[in-house]
């Protein structure tokens, strides 16, 4: 009984820390309507500016509150910095920009942290006169934890204050619920907009921070702390502070007793219980109904069946097919590898391109693809052409299940959604350590006797990935290729003329899963060995990247951007170690200078000629 | 047993009965009229009619068929075609294409993965676009057509289904006032030749007066006069309803 008494507290102690970070991410989100992928990184940016301060003056209790709100202070101004420098010219952009661009800063800041702190997982000073613990009914509880979980209800009082007291907070409120009335009230959004930022970002650095005494600050931070947040924030509704709170709350206590219960799949059942959450209240707990904004709403040019296009594309198979006769070992492995992502990144290309949808989490049918083919031949002794068949079959049977979910709903949400699932697997393939070797991955996944040679193995691999592109860019142009965009253009003429639209995304989904399984089963026989990191977000992020770069309204253009990022990957990683800080400034870049999207661009230029 | 028999339909929001005891039938050769003023529950009759909302209660009856509850997919599939007040095309396909996809959707060929869309019905779908007047820009991009030629095509798209009845939400909102006679007596062409059943909604009383066989008004949700343009003009209650009088 006392046993489980300290479990929820413990709960409720890590559900507080999950409110100020989720709080944050809720209210930029309710204002600028952007999904900070950043916040973590700011509160991770919080917890190390913690460390630092708590290190320096943190031997006195004034000392070690200061150094925390000063650390919360840091956060805040980096935030209206990011909000001043980057966010502000992405709020009329398509979402795929937005999450790109934040995600951009994501990948700088890690590199930056990494550069300033060093890797080492930094262990911080306890809090001055919390040191101890108290007996409740017999069992010991830290002091600090109980000191938290008071603050959650206590910031969220203030934050209430703040918004029904405050005439800053008043006009928050307003151009939360309708932000071109706002600006038509003479409210500055800019001035706004860089306050909330500044608020946002003080409450996720303030979350960070007062991480310190409890657990050693470290790199994963950013990536941990934003998956969760987003979890508390569309479990809650976006944009509602008491649904953030129940949200937080929910959690902490799933957390807390699914450690008990599932201790293998604490993670996986955080969002499962997400997915169960947004089936069946599609707007979080608190959330009110919004209209999807429409997105698609920029006419996509009419795609064309070239007829040059065909024999371009036999031209490159044959120059690609005689490549390992002209150069060496190392090429042609760049070149094995090349082939594999452009697979990947089509098969993305099948979603966003054709049917509108921005997954950001395909890099789960890549993964699972990988994982599956690595785990025929571990357990099974399947040999490798088995485990090449099995591949696309394991990763198109788990799109086929998560895309039952995820189709029922667009925008954001359906990025959410596909985020969540590729967390769940990645959970599964960390934590499921006896059966997916968790972080060590499985190794030793070589291809058979007769495909060991470099040159044999690239062959296969063209032969594979060219029949599958062959396959994907037919039924792009078949009825069903035109059934999806049928969908994305126009949604309601597409029903009203007997199209089923949520089907056809589904099955969308299964097959763009499959051919992302088909690329990681050859990957992991290319690599050898496959790891968790193969399911992570930034992987998923780089094949939209991949998209971005080639331009997402062009069926070939996938290839291209798969082609020149790997190259510039493949070059720029063997010449530095800031490789995330570059691709991130890239991507930055990318969304600034085309932020209503390359098409948009492009079709503005026309305009203007 | 009439071609399309309404009977009772209501459907309120909140606390607003937007509809309540609509009740009339449609025969094929009619070009059937919904007028009232703005509010009076037009748009609501269209979207209960096609499937795109459910009504609290009431029947509605195709050929005998109740079609209440079920989505515009299949209410659409079972004959009933639908053009929107707001033009909606698939902007990113040409002309011929948008038309080739509805066709497709007939046949049941929508999850083909082979065949190139673009060869499949493709005389059909210039036949159509002929007959509305659009057979000269089958190749251009819907995204970039005229607002009337938006309207034509979407005429084309809907009878590429063969339907037995055509719900027209305001066919001619936004028309130049020749392009609006001219989209009417295609229409009543058509309605002629294919034994169609046509229900429109119009603001324009000259398009309506001019070309409708059979007048419904709604006011408040409520039917206040179902007949012939002449007697409904006479109506007492329609002239209440539409000059304010206090009588």
């Amino acid at each position: 009984m006392s046993f489980l008494l300290v479990q929820a507290l413990s709960g409720l102690a890590t559900a507080a820390t999950l409110f100020l970070v989720s709080s944050g991410l809720t209210i930029v989100f309710g204002v600028t309507r952007i999904v900070n992928f950043a916040h973590g990184s700011l509160c991770m940016i919080g917890a190390y500016l913690g460390w630092s301060l708590i290190e320096r003056f943190g031997g006195s209790v004034g000392g070690f509150w200061g150094s925390v709100a000063l650390a919360s202070l840091g956060a805040g101004v980096l935030g209206a910095a990011m909000e001043v420098g980057l966010l502000r010219r992405l709020y009329r952009s398509p979402e795929l920009f937005q999450l790109l661009g934040t995600f951009g800063v994501v990948l700088v800041v890690q590199d930056a942290v990494a550069w300033i702190w060093g890797p080492e997982d930094l262990m911080g000073r306890r809090a001055p006169g919390l040191k101890g613990s108290v007996d409740i009914l017999g069992q010991p509880f830290p002091l600090y934890d109980l000191v938290l979980i008071g603050l959650g209800p206590l910031v969220l009082g203030l934050l209430w204050l703040l918004f029904t007291r405050t005439r800053w907070g008043v006009l928050v409120r307003a151009a939360t619920q309708d932000r071109d009335m706002a600006s038509a009230l003479g409210v500055d959004p800019a001035r706004l907009f860089t306050g909330v930022l500044f608020l946002g970002s003080a409450l996720a650095g303030l979350g960070g921070a007062l991480q310190v005494p409890r657990e050693a600050v470290n790199l994963h931070m950013d990536m941990a702390m934003i998956v969760e947040a987003f979890v508390v924030v569309v479990v809650g509704g976006m944009g509602s502070l008491t649904g953030a709170f129940l949200a937080a709350l929910l959690i902490g206590q799933l957390q807390a007793f699914g450690i008990l219960v599932f201790p293998q799949i604490t993670l996986v059942l955080v969002f499962l219980f997400m997915a169960v959450v947004l089936v069946l209240r599609p707007h979080g707990l608190m959330g009110r109904a919004e209209e999807a904004p429409p997105a698609a709403a920029t006419a996509a040019p009419v795609l064309r069946l070239g007829n040059r296009g065909g024999w371009i594309a036999v031209g490159l198979l044959a120059l690609l097919a005689a490549a390992p006769l002209l150069v060496g070992d190392y090429a042609v492995i760049v070149l094995t590898e090349m082939v594999i992502l452009a697979l990947f990144a089509a098969s993305l290309h099948v979603l966003i391109g054709l049917g509108g949808l921005v997954s950001f989490g395909h890099a789960a049918y890549f993964g699972l693809g990988a994982y599956g083919a690595a785990l025929l031949v571990r357990h099974l002794g399947a040999p490798m052409p088995l485990a090449l068949a099995g591949a696309p079959l394991v990763a198109g049977l788990g799109a086929l299940i998560a895309g039952w979910f995820c189709v029922r709903r667009s925008g954001l949400y359906f990025a959410m959604l596909t985020l969540a699932f590729a967390q769940i697997t990645w959970s599964v393939a960390f934590q499921w350590s006896g059966f997916t070797g968790g972080d060590n991955g499985l190794l030793g996944i070589w291809p058979s006797a007769w495909a060991s040679g470099k040159a044999v193995y690239f062959w296969l691999t063209l032969a594979l990935c060219a029949g599958a592109l062959a396959l994907l860019r037919r039924a792009a142009f078949a009825p069903f290729g035109y059934a999806l965009r049928a969908g994305r253009d126009s949604a309601l003429r597409a029903e009203s003329v007997g199209i089923d639209v949520r089907r056809h995304q589904w099955f969308a989904f299964a097959l763009a899963g499959s051919a992302a399984g088909l690329a990681g089963g050859l990957y992991a026989f290319a690599k050898g060995s496959v790891f968790p990191t193969l399911m992570a977000v930034s992987v998923s992020v780089d094949a939209l990247v991949m998209i971005l770069l080639g331009g997402v309204q062009t069926v070939s253009g996938p290839l291209a951007g798969a082609a020149l990022f790997h190259l510039l990957e493949s070059q720029v990683m063997r010449a530095t170690d800031l490789w995330r800080l570059l691709l991130g400034l890239t991507i930055v870049a990318l969304v600034l200078l085309f932020p209503r999207g390359v098409v948009g661009v492009l079709s503005s230029r026309r305009e203007r000629s | 047993m009439s071609r399309l028999e309404v009977t009772d339909l209501a459907r309120g929001f909140g606390g607003v009965q937007a509809v309540s005891g609509v009740s009339f039938t449609l025969e094929s050769g009619e070009l059937l009229a919904l007028i009232g003023p703005n509010g009076a529950g037009k748009s609501t009759c269209f979207n209960l009619l096609n499937g795109q909302l459910r009504p609290d209660s009431g029947r509605v009856r195709l050929d005998g068929v109740d079609l209440v509850g079920l989505p515009p997919r299949r209410i659409w599939a079972m004959g009933v075609g639908r053009t929107f007040q707001i033009t909606a095309t698939f902007a990113s396909m040409t002309v011929a294409e948008n038309v080739q996809t509805v066709l497709l959707s007939r046949a049941r060929r929508l999850f083909g993965l082979w065949r190139p869309a673009s060869r499949q019905f493709r005389d059909e779908a210039l036949a159509l676009l002929a007959r509305v007047g659009m057979a000269d820009q089958a190749d251009r991009p819907c995204g970039v057509l005229a607002y009337g030629d938006l309207k034509r095509v979407e005429l084309a798209m809907a009878l590429a289904s063969d339907p037995k009845i055509l719900l027209m939400d305001e066919p001619t909102a936004g028309m130049a006032p020749a392009e609006r006679l001219e989209l009417m007596a295609l229409t009543a062409a058509l309605v002629r030749e294919r034994g169609l059943a046509v229900l429109f909604t119009e603001h324009d009383m000259d398009v309506v007066f001019g070309h409708a066989t059979r007048l419904l008004v709604l006011d408040r949700g409520a039917i206040i006069a179902d007949g012939p343009p002449d007697a409904v003009r006479a109506d007492r209650r329609v002239q209440a309803v539409y000059l304010g009088d206090e009588s």
